[in-house]
């Protein structure tokens, strides 16, 4: 296996025809224009990127990042705790509890989505079950709309927050938190003085995860949404299947791409940051 | 006192927050066995909307396709994957930043993005959608996962065992065959359970590159869900689910018994 370097050349090769020139592909339609007919021609022209400034565009990408931000809120406050309780629990169910946490992160999105409507459409569980009670006399309209696009959202990703959190919390020295209670600090200080400051960079990496994810997001909004629930990602899906304007979502799916990328860079450099400004701890000690 | 207090509020809201997780999942699964067509009132026990779906021609067309796009892409992802994370693990490369950011960036970027590159790639070559272009997607968004997986197992491993057979002068493939194959076999084996798993319940990706005659599992719900609600949607679902979480319990499984086995070497 004299040869045995040459051995990562298929990989390489193939990842480079079906990942790399078809995103340059992309990169070049964003920059192109199109006929009346929906076919691309190639003229340069930042026009896709111009048009993106529109109000209308901007509404949807300004209520995207909203509907993103909410989202890694709510999961983070659905995810530590639960991450918190699988991490004190006694070593041998941890593995157990980690999996059963994360079984529905391998389900997808669209059967997830799809529960969901069985609760709360309008002949749904839980409108069956309000008129039964007599709580209501009308079905609830509680698809839809925002909230259930958000409560859908929340729900597809929250194992992404649950996962890291786990891990940093797996990671934390527990003779801190003896030695702070051994110091007379109640719980709740100890808590909020050693356990969370130590787990940020797990909650960081499950901020990049879920909100990435809800960036792109198009399947929850598109099975749980109304039309005025459209997030950048149906938008770009429209432009694609609907619209046939090919230009401009690729113009859409570029920034959406860069945005993600160098969030996911800064990311790095903060976490690169923190362990170098760790060791210059460890240094001076 | 109050720390048993503090510790009961966390269990339950811990527990709350899985039912949260677990519930719709398993309304979906029940209501797949609810003898009413329309409502969510529960009218009896029924596996008819089970037999219908056996009966249903796009049904079974639909598992056909998935299952044979799944099984080319974990084969093929699965030998690129790990010749790729062997090779990395083995060999001192000049690009090696360049080729890992190759390797990992497919799983950074979004789906959505990566299908509807490869649509605009398979346009342009005016390669018509169906299985074939199916299986290139899949093939291509799986290599990555299995590389991940390959390469966590091989960097557990010692490199002592594989110089020891070098100096009882085994020749470089009987190396290979013998000690770094058999080794790394339950990282290649939860690599292409992953890789089966990711392609049998793609959606994203699929939706994006799927021709007329290619429809998947996943798409057939699709298209069902955006007709309307009916019990066939929901006993296909729950099958599906069935499925993913056997693939994930298994791949489990197989990797917490070597990792122990690996510790007490």
């Amino acid at each position: 296996m004299r040869n045995g370097k040459l051995l990562v050349i298929p990989t390489v090769a193939w990842l480079s025809i079906f990942f790399v020139i078809p995103l340059l592909i992309v990169v070049a339609v964003s920059f192109a224009s199109r006929t009346a007919y929906g076919q691309i021609f190639f003229q340069l022209t930042i026009s896709n990127y111009i048009r993106f400034l529109e109000p209308l565009y901007l509404s949807i990408f300004a209520g995207t990042l909203f509907t993103a931000i909410l989202t890694t809120v709510l999961t983070i406050l659905m995810g530590y705790p639960l991450a918190y309780y699988i991490a004190q629990l006694p070593k041998k169910w941890q593995q157990p509890a980690l999996v059963l946490a994360m079984i529905p992160f391998w389900i997808n999105f669209l059967i997830r989505s799809y529960a969901w409507v069985i609760i709360l459409r309008s002949q749904g569980v839980l409108n069956t079950l309000l008129l039964r009670i007599g709580v209501i006399d009308q079905p609830l309209q509680l698809l839809y709309n925002d909230t259930a696009v958000m409560l859908g959202m929340v729900y597809a990703l929250l194992p992404f927050m649950v996962l890291p959190i786990y891990v940093s919390l797996e990671q934390l020295d527990y003779r801190l938190l003896e030695a702070a209670s051994d110091l007379g600090a109640k719980p709740f200080t100890a808590f909020r003085k050693i356990t969370l400051p130590l787990t940020i960079p797990g909650i960081a990496a499950g901020t990049i995860l879920v909100f990435i994810s809800s960036l792109g997001m198009f399947v929850v909004p598109d099975v749980m949404g109304g039309a005025k629930s459209a997030l950048i990602g149906n938008l770009i899906q429209n432009q694609f299947l609907s619209a046939r304007d090919w230009p401009f979502g690729s113009a859409l799916s570029i920034v959406l791409a860069v945005l993600s990328l160098v969030l996911i860079m800064l990311y790095y450099k903060a976490l690169s940051l923190q362990e170098g400004g760790e060791r210059n701890v460890k240094d001076l000690a | 006192m109050s720390k048993t207090w503090r510790s009961h509020v966390l269990c339950a809201y811990a527990l709350a927050v899985l039912a949260f997780l677990y519930l719709p999942l398993l309304f979906l699964a029940l209501y797949s066995f609810n003898a009413s067509r329309i409502n969510a009132v529960w009218s009896g026990f029924t596996l008819d909307w089970y037999s219908t779906l056996f009966q249903n021609r796009r049904v079974i067309e639909a598992l056909t396709n998935s299952l044979l796009v799944a099984f080319i892409s974990t084969i093929s992802s699965t030998v690129l994957g790990t010749t790729a994370a062997i090779a990395l693990n083995k060999y001192q490369y000049k690009w090696k930043p360049a080729i890992n950011g190759l390797l990992y960036m497919p799983i950074l970027i979004p789906e959505i993005v990566m299908g509807l590159s490869l649509l605009v790639l398979f346009s342009q070559l005016q390669i018509p959608l169906g299985k074939i272009t199916l299986t290139l997607a899949h093939i291509t968004f799986c290599v990555s996962f299995v590389v991940i997986t390959v390469n966590a197992r091989l960097e557990g491993m010692q490199p002592e065992l594989e110089q020891a057979a070098m100096d009882l002068y085994a020749t470089p493939f009987k190396t290979f065959r013998y000690i770094t194959l058999p080794l790394a076999m339950p990282g290649i084996m939860a690599g292409a359970l992953i890789a089966f798993t990711l392609s049998i319940d793609d959606f994203i990706i699929s939706f994006f590159v799927a021709g007329p005659n290619s429809t998947t599992l996943p798409l057939y719900i699709y298209a069902m869900v955006k007709r309307g609600i009916s019990p066939e949607i929901n006993a296909l679902s729950t099958l599906l689910m069935l499925a993913t979480i056997s693939l994930v319990v298994i791949a489990q499984l197989i990797q917490p018994h070597y990792i122990s086995k690996n510790n007490e070497q």
